[in-house]
């Protein structure tokens, strides 16, 4: 079969039910884009699928997705492709907006991504902790990062299996180098759903407002090769500094000054060598677990390759 | 589009090839385009992390303080410049009895001495003291790094490696490797191979 004969056929059956169309019709109108007109395949089959909506009239959301593909997160890589999943619901957020369903993450074993599901949609509740095959979601992409989108023609099938969810997790070693401005001790905004940092008592959606204390290091973590910003957030500054949020108090109270405890947290960890684990968050770290590194590494491979070369 | 501009990794180099890096260059005609010393295994460096022996500290201001201190490896002596501008590296070389292992995060710096020599130091952004485990992390890693280098140097891509041939006696590049060795034989229960038969 040829491959326009191909993306006949798939365009036929997305069709089916809202167009009364032959694929010999299809594939005619694929032939001429992309013979006599050099349309790349891709181009040519968005075109003549917009022809077909445009005349029947029919909801873009309501065509039958026959070249969604089953995937796993890990490997969506494109904005706007039609795949089915099977995975774990694994948190739900609270929607920002009425026209939002459900948001969340949805995990399998190759990661995790969010997920929408809108209003007008009307599909049936996920619920978290659940596996689900949901076939027909339209992959999305904002800055870099992919999510997909429930829509009106999703398919929910609840499954009664269990995934392993794999996590997103990077682990790098280095050395911590640098303490950014903003460590130490801070305020947040106290707005519900608002953590800013305040700038000199200020919050920038919500102004002047009585923060609440948190204890936090943005650090940069070298290995000679690259340079990685890490957040170490309050437990895991307690971890590596020893310097628990009460402390972090009293000490700035009787300094009459915060800028004692970045100091104080730098003679700790400045210039030690960690092992951070965590998630990716733009272009920080977050230190989920962190590991001094004070053992000497294996000399043995080093000194073999300095004398072989 | 403008960028935030994206930082400077410390590069990871023992005292005697860093003290070679006696060429600096810019890499652009902004005002404010960063400087980078001329590694002679073929690299650049903007920034370095070192760790090491403090052995000796002096003031050797006039007028005001002025810093020295001798940061030791097992290959030779880096040598730490700080001023008013560095007021916490120069609190710690001012309230730090030698000898300590410290680690060093700063910028290569020349100066041309008298007698028309290059003379390169270390221009600190922090200093702290650190334990003998980190600083045999470091020796060890510094060793991998600088084996890096040396193997990259003969890519043909590698630009760096094409100007050390202009600056340097590039018959010393073997000399970086047994430094290398030094350096790691210089460690607690790590065995001197065999000597070489060959000359």
């Amino acid at each position: 079969m040829t491959d326009v004969r191909q993306h006949a056929e798939d365009l036929h059956e997305q069709f089916s039910g809202h167009a009364d169309v032959s694929v010999d019709e299809i594939e005619e109108r694929l032939e001429r884009l992309v013979d006599e007109f050099k349309v790349p395949m891709d181009e040519a089959t968005r075109s003549v699928r917009s022809h077909y909506v445009d005349e029947t009239g029919v909801d873009r959301d309501e065509l039958a997705g026959g070249s969604s593909q089953a995937v796993e997160l890990g490997d969506i890589d494109q904005d706007e492709q039609w795949v089915d999943l099977t995975v774990k619901v694994t948190q739900l957020w609270e929607p920002r907006s009425d026209s939002i369903a459900q948001v969340g993450l949805v995990g399998d074993e190759s990661g995790t991504k969010k997920f929408v599901s809108f209003t007008t949609s009307e599909l049936p509740e996920l619920e978290e902790g659940t596996v689900y095959r949901l076939s027909n979601v339209v992959t999305d992409e904002y800055e870099g990062q992919y999510s997909v989108k429930l829509n009106r023609t999703t398919t929910i099938e609840e499954l009664d299996e269990e995934i392993e969810v794999g996590d997103d997790d990077v682990t790098i070693e280095g050395a911590l180098v640098d303490i950014q401005s903003g460590s130490g001790l801070i305020k947040r905004c106290p707005e519900e759903d608002c953590t800013r940092v305040l700038q000199n008592g200020r919050c920038a959606e919500h102004g002047e407002v009585e923060g609440t204390f948190d204890l936090r290091i943005k650090a940069v973590v070298d290995d000679g090769v690259d340079a990685h910003e890490v957040i170490f957030n309050e437990a895991a500054t307690e971890d590596v500094a020893e310097i628990s949020l009460e402390e972090a108090k009293d000490m700035a109270m009787d300094a009459l000054d915060t800028t004692v405890v970045a100091e104080e947290i730098a003679d700790e960890v400045m210039g030690v060598y960690y092992r951070v684990t965590g998630p990716t968050f733009g272009r920080y770290v977050l230190a989920d677990s962190v590991e001094e590194l004070t053992e000497r590494p294996d000399t043995e491979a080093t000194l073999i390759r300095a004398r072989s070369m | 589009m403008s960028q935030a501009p994206t930082r400077e990794v410390a590069k990871r180099v023992f005292a005697r090839e860093f003290n070679d890096a006696t060429y600096t260059f810019k890499e652009s005609d902004e005002e404010r385009a960063p400087n980078f010393a001329l590694l002679p295994t073929g690299d650049r460096a903007n920034r370095v992390f070192v760790v090491g022996t403090l052995t000796e500290t002096e003031d050797i201001g006039d007028d005001s303080e002025y810093w020295r201190g001798r940061v030791v490896d097992p290959t030779g002596t880096f040598f730490i410049y700080a001023g008013q501008y560095q007021p916490e590296a120069a609190a710690f070389l001012r309230d730090t009895e030698p000898p300590a292992y410290v680690s060093v995060v700063g910028k290569p710096r020349t100066f041309e001495t008298d007698d028309g020599s290059i003379n390169v130091s270390l221009r600190p952004e922090s200093i702290t003291a650190v334990d003998e485990g980190t600083r045999d992390r470091w020796v060890v890693e510094t060793a991998d790094r600088t084996l890096d280098r040396i193997e990259a140097f003969d890519d043909d891509t590698n630009e760096y490696a094409a100007m050390t041939t202009e600056r340097y006696d590039a018959s010393l590049l073997d000399s970086y490797r047994e430094e290398v060795l030094t350096a790691l034989e210089s460690l607690d229960g790590v065995a001197e191979d065999e000597p070489e038969a060959t000359a």
